[in-house]
């Protein structure tokens, strides 16, 4: 579904990622795990396309679209829940869902994602900016799936999160790799988070893929303090 | 009576010209944060285009509702393609660069028409109020920028090429990270703005003439209307428009236009003075 060959790229003269590989199947879940600043945000926005490739080649459902605009991506099927949300502030809740499908020119279905996330029923005339971080990320995640994408990439769905709503959150994931059968690449610090729902992990250590895990491995005090810090 | 009510022709007439002005340049700047420095010269070009237009036998109608508006909107969607693109982002650059476009037009319509005043007659005739006449065409002005309020509205609120203006306006990675391609919007928004600056130009043209330079008397109310309504581009526009216009052709009625641009510009100094981010930064918020 998602090939990654020898990917680079760098914010100015400064280099960010060094060589990524990554292979993601159809309906996998797959995590990305490492330190802060050691390119995890980078990938994404890499694959989505907003930090152009120096080098290598990224394939989505077979096509190459590693120099495809954004925009281009996302119609093909590629969606992206960034790291803080990035709520359209002004628009109604219900103008932000409907974002996620008049991009990309798919059918309207608000009421069958609004069956997904009742939470956000009775906040639909509210402006995006006035949701609370929890709920503007249940939003985020709704507002991608309007869209129909085949793979999404979240970038720290649990930042800045309350405890309940992180419990919300991981059951919608887990929904939607299951029954959706979603492919999915989980960015994250959170352990508990990611060891909870990825099926494999990959550690990322200054711009390259360092090593994959088993979830359970998360849990194992010397390898979370050697690639993680934590 | 007939006073009161040839007055309050008179501010409706004051508050139509500036809402015509300004509105193109309240959707460009106030949508993609873009300076227009020729935002004059596209009144002008949809004043000639009218004209020239007419002259050839066009419709007065046709050419100022439609030649106009269609001719600027081309021209507007060029300049975006050509300059306006690459600029986005780099305000002073920008600045500069319309400065530069707006002096290119002002070259090229003096070299082709000359630099004298060119006019086209208004249509329909007046109408008696007691002692007084008031132009039909003008009253003809007032439900033309009233309409043109209702339909960005409309457009902005209730379609769908709204939605994604407006949600890319606010976040053009985020739009474009759901499929929607901001290159696009932004021409599209700048031909709009472009077009109905046009229209405004052709519109005026019987009332005020056009001349190469004529941009020049309303580039400075149009920025002063657009940056005292604030962020809220319709009810941003409206407010200051109702406001200033007031302000002016009162002051024009009593004493001398003169005094009504003074009026009108020292009423812009205060409401800054007060309300730093427009009417709308204080009241209105959240409107479109």
């Amino acid at each position: 579904m998602l090939s990654v060959t020898d990917l680079h790229a760098r914010y100015g003269r400064i280099p960010i990622l060094n060589g990524i590989r990554l292979e993601v199947a159809a309906g996998e879940f797959v995590g990305v795990l490492g330190h802060n600043g050691m390119g995890k945000t980078t990938l994404l926005k890499a694959l989505m396309g907003f930090v152009p490739a120096q080098r290598g080649r990224i394939l989505f459902d077979g096509v190459d679209v590693t120099h495809e605009p954004p925009y281009a991506r996302a119609r093909r099927g590629l969606g992206y829940v960034p790291q803080g949300r990035e709520i359209f502030p002004g628009l109604s809740v219900r103008d932000n869902l409907r974002m996620g499908f008049v991009g990309r020119g798919t059918e309207e279905r608000v009421d069958a994602i609004l069956q997904m996330f009742p939470r956000l029923i009775p906040l639909l005339d509210r402006r995006g900016g006035t949701l609370s971080g929890g709920e503007q990320q249940l939003l985020a995640i709704a507002r991608c799936l309007a869209g129909h994408p085949k793979v999404i990439l979240f970038d720290e769905p649990t930042e800045g999160i309350q405890p309940s709503i992180i419990e919300e959150l991981v059951a919608v994931l887990r929904r939607l790799h299951r029954t959706e059968a979603l492919t999915i690449v989980l960015v994250e610090q959170n352990l508990e988070f990611i060891a909870e729902l990825a099926q494999r992990v990959l550690l990322i250590q200054k711009g390259a893929i360092l090593r994959e895990l088993e979830p359970e491995e998360l849990r194992q005090a010397g390898v979370l303090s050697e690639f993680v810090g934590v | 009576m007939d006073l009161a009510a040839v007055l309050t022709f008179e501010i409706l007439n004051g508050v139509a010209t500036l809402v015509l002005i300004s509105v193109g340049l309240a959707i460009i700047f106030g949508m993609m944060r873009v300076i227009n420095l020729a935002h004059g010269e596209f009144l002008m070009l949809g004043g000639y285009a009218a004209i020239v237009a007419t002259n050839h036998g066009v419709n007065i109608w046709v050419a100022m509702l439609l030649v106009a508006p269609l001719v600027v909107g081309v021209i507007g969607v060029i300049a975006e393609r050509l300059i306006i693109r690459v600029l986005y982002g780099r305000m002073i650059d920008t600045l500069l660069a319309t400065w530069g476009l707006s002096l290119f037009f002002i070259g090229i319509v003096t070299t082709i028409f000359g630099n004298t005043v060119a006019g086209i007659g208004a249509p329909l005739g007046s109408l008696g109020v007691g002692r007084y006449t008031i132009s039909l065409y003008r009253l003809v002005l007032i439900g033309i920028a009233a309409a043109i309020l209702a339909v960005i509205f409309v457009a902005l609120r209730r379609t769908r090429l709204g939605l994604i203006a407006r949600g890319t306006m606010e976040n053009p990675n985020m739009a474009a990270a759901l499929g929607v391609s901001p290159p696009r919007v932004y021409a599209t928004t700048f031909g709009v703005g472009a077009a109905l600056t046009g229209l405004a130009g052709g519109l005026l043209a019987p009332i005020s003439g056009v001349l190469p330079t004529v941009g020049a008397a309303y580039v400075a109310k149009a920025f002063i209307t657009v940056i005292s309504g604030g962020t809220a581009i319709l009810a941003g526009t409206a407010a200051a428009s109702s406001l200033f216009g007031s302000i002016n052709q009162l002051l024009t009625y009593f004493t001398t236009p003169v005094i009504g641009e003074a009026g009108l510009l020292a009423a812009a100094i205060l409401l800054l003075r007060a309300l730093p981010h427009g009417i709308t930064g204080k009241l209105f918020r959240g409107s479109l």
